[in-house]
């Protein structure tokens, strides 16, 4: 409705922040934020997530690069593992007791 | 708080899209019933995300609204560890409305709309922010009564079933635990000092007392959407049960302070083992929301200016990267 | 805080919160790990003023000037930047200008915590009970925010030069300042390449935000040399390995500095569109003797009223 106000604008692009809260962790989604470009949204992951201490290292990735699997097929897509306890050491019961393994 | 992508779904459709919609609510209604989370891609009722969206922005509207009446007094803090406490809280609060309007964002509004209806006077904010912070104790009564309050209703919000909002929640949540000692301790220690201080701490807490209860919401009985926002588990307690609770903890904290309530009605009923309040002005509440609280124009304003002022930034930035991808690209 | 209430709902002590949260993804090891917050453990403010009480750390009287100096300059900025949080371009900014402020005035606590140990004064007697000819900050610090443009390139400016003069100050004689100026380079660093990235933004960005930054520039830089001039305190630091001579910092602070400007196509003469820095007259100066612009008598006055009217009180 007031587009004319704001249309000449670009939004600053959305960007996914992933932090690794120490070495030896893998880095986790923290949260996003609006940056122009990779560099700044470095260094406003780095000023708005890790303020408290939260990490040692700052991945940022552009949320439009993020492919996702479909949530419709969820049923299906992620059906297969299920009943394969096979997969899984708590499968094999007769070993129980047996030590070292 | 229109928008073309909130549009609901046409009356007419197909047979597979009638079909696609009947399965979105049956998963929607499951995963609502075994109290799990919602999250951003899977279907949702328009109803749903419209409420959702209203709340979270509105949310995050107040987080950097509510940025105003402190920063008021970061320039003035009577000491240079008030003020560096008082700076980060603030700050936290610019942080806390990025975390939620993230959270919007993934519901398909983007921030810049969500800024603008703001700032042309489209959307809401929580009305509390539209009282003056007149004194140094104002800071202490904020944090205390109004980030208590705030607390209050946002810990239960941890659970809310869309995931991003009970995620961003959780963030703040952990972030505020110092918001309201901090308020606290400010309170105390006024308290604790000259007459003059402690004055200035009891006025403090005869404003703000009211618009913090008032911050829950209407009382149940008035409030038409709790309802829904409960079946949904976006919202957990009632707007009551969550003021009740509060108005609990602080009649044992303002003790400690050495202050008072500006309530004598104050009751703990033995009945209903719940905490009472005195009447509460609901025709104020409404004409604040309504913007005819003593700030309202005021806060607008600042947000507006802030903005604009820094529209050039935002499009040179913008510009700039272009440029650069432009000879990445040509390189 | 009681924690009457605690099924799902409990605020408990040590200032941490209880969300409640189960399963569902909310929390985990995904979240917690990304939100799982420290206070670290480098040297604060508090340590210092810890110090001088117990006096374990006591500065000589040169020492204790030239920490009022730089803990001033720190702390004129800060409240300068303070003013920004909420009226910042973008709210990402509001956070990172908040950064900046919050770390110069960690400095000014730390460097006006360690002064106050020669005169028994604390850092609120000297930031709210000192009248302005007393303040030895630079006339860059208190100059005015301007628009973001003006706000950079005193950023820029400033964190350049402060870059240069901690990290020798963090091979001080005198340990406290050593301390105190390592800790600050970490910071500073980070605000070189704020100011700087910002510097090629809006240099490179609209040709608004050209013409903005190169007023901004020229603005400011009158107050350049000011913080690279000698004096017979510095002398006598210098000589005694606890300070620096400014005017050692200004090979370092000018070549790193024109890397930058040149990177942004704005170390050329103004008339060809640069800033012409050259050609810029230098005012006189005088903060360090507690002589400042017209802008400092305002930035007090804000600053300590509230302090003033309740001399002696506790906040």
């Amino acid at each position: 409705m007031t587009t004319e106000s704001h249309s000449k604008e670009t939004p600053w692009p959305l960007w996914e922040v992933f932090v690794r809260s120490s070495r030896g962790l893998s880095h986790v989604h923290a949260g996003s934020l609006h940056a122009p470009d990779a560099t700044m949204a470095l260094r406003n992951a780095r000023d708005l997530y890790t303020r408290r201490n939260e990490g040692v290292s700052i991945w940022v990735v552009p949320a439009e690069a993020i492919s996702s699997s479909d949530p419709d097929s969820k049923g299906s897509f992620f059906e297969s593992p299920q009943g394969k306890d096979y997969r899984h050491a708590t499968y094999y019961t007769k070993s129980e007791g047996v030590r070292h393994l | 708080m229109a928008s073309q992508n909130l549009q609901s779904v046409p009356a007419e459709l197909s047979p597979e899209e009638q079909e696609r919609e009947r399965a979105g609510q049956a998963y929607f209604d499951r995963i609502i019933a075994e109290d799990s989370r919602i999250e951003p891609r899977d279907w949702m009722p328009e109803a749903y995300r419209r409420t959702l969206l209203r709340q979270v922005s509105q949310h995050a509207h107040s987080e950097i609204i509510g940025m105003q009446p402190e920063a008021n007094w970061i320039t003035r803090a009577p000491s240079l560890k008030r003020k560096a406490i008082l700076m980060a809280k603030v700050q936290d609060e610019a942080g806390h409305g990025l975390y939620l309007y993230s959270a919007a964002e993934t519901l398909g509004q983007s921030r810049d709309k969500m800024m603008q209806d703001l700032i042309d006077g489209k959307a809401r904010y929580s009305s509390i922010f539209n009282y003056p912070a007149v004194t140094w104790a104002d800071m202490g009564a904020i944090g205390w009564l109004v980030d208590g309050a705030a607390i209050c209703n946002q810990v239960p919000l941890c659970r809310a079933s869309y995931g991003p909002y009970g995620r961003a929640m959780v963030r703040i949540c952990k972030e505020e635990s110092f918001h309201q000692r901090q308020g606290f301790e400010i309170l105390l220690e006024l308290s604790n000092g000259t007459p003059a201080q402690k004055q200035m701490a009891q006025d403090a807490v005869n404003r703000w007392y009211a618009p913090a209860l008032m911050m829950f919401g209407p009382p149940d009985d008035d409030s038409p959407n709790s309802k829904q926002s409960m079946a949904w588990n976006i919202k957990r307690f009632s707007n009551d049960e969550l003021r009740s609770r509060f108005v609990g903890m602080m009649v044992e904290q303002v003790k400690v302070l050495g202050l008072t309530l500006p309530d004598e009605d104050v009751r703990f009923n033995e009945e209903t083992k719940k905490w009472e309040h005195g009447p509460l002005d609901w025709n104020e509440f409404k004409d604040v929301l309504a913007g005819k609280g003593p700030c309202n124009s005021q806060r607008m304003e600042r947000r507006r200016q802030a903005h604009e002022d820094g529209a050039w930034v935002r499009e040179a930035a913008a510009a700039y990267a272009a440029k650069q991808a432009q000879k990445e690209h040509a390189a | 805080m009681t924690s009457e209430h605690t099924t799902d709902f409990a605020i408990e002590g040590h200032g941490d919160i209880s969300v409640g949260v189960s399963g569902a993804g909310a929390s985990g090891d995904g979240s917690a790990s990304a939100t799982r917050i420290t206070p670290g453990n480098a040297l604060r403010p508090e340590d210092i003023a810890l110090e001088v009480r117990r006096g374990t750390a006591k500065p000589a009287e040169d020492v204790a000037e030239y920490a009022l100096r730089l803990g001033d300059d720190a702390l004129i900025l800060a409240q300068r930047l303070g003013h920004w949080i909420s009226r910042a371009p973008e709210l990402e900014e509001d956070i990172a200008l908040g950064n900046i402020a919050l770390d110069e005035l960690g400095h000014a606590r730390s460097f006006l915590s360690y002064a106050g140990g020669a005169w028994d004064k604390s850092e609120d007697e000297l930031a709210y009970f000192r009248r302005e000819p007393e303040f030895r900050s630079a006339h860059l610090f208190e100059q005015p925010n301007g628009d973001f443009a003006v706000t950079i390139a005193r950023q820029f400016i400033v964190s350049y030069y402060q870059f240069e003069l901690y990290k020798r100050l963090s091979g001080s004689a005198d340990a406290t300042i050593a301390a105190i100026a390592a800790k600050a380079l970490k910071e500073v660093d980070y605000h070189r390449d704020h100011s700087a990235q910002w510097v090629l933004r809006l240099a490179g960005g609209t040709e608004e935000s050209r013409r903005r930054i190169i007023q901004g520039f020229r603005l400011l830089w009158p107050y350049v040399d000011e913080l690279f001039e000698d004096d017979e305190l510095t002398a006598r630091l210098a000589d005694a390995g606890t300070g620096v001579q400014p005017s050692s910092l200004r090979e370092d602070f000018d070549r790193l500095t024109g890397e930058v400007l040149a990177e942004a196509d704005l170390a050329g003469e103004y008339a060809d569109g640069g800033l012409g820095l050259d050609r810029i007259p230098q005012s006189l100066g005088g903060g360090r003797r507690g002589k400042h612009s017209e802008h400092l008598g305002y930035v007090l006055a804000e600053m300590q009223v509230l302090a003033r009217e309740h001399p002696g009180a506790s906040w």
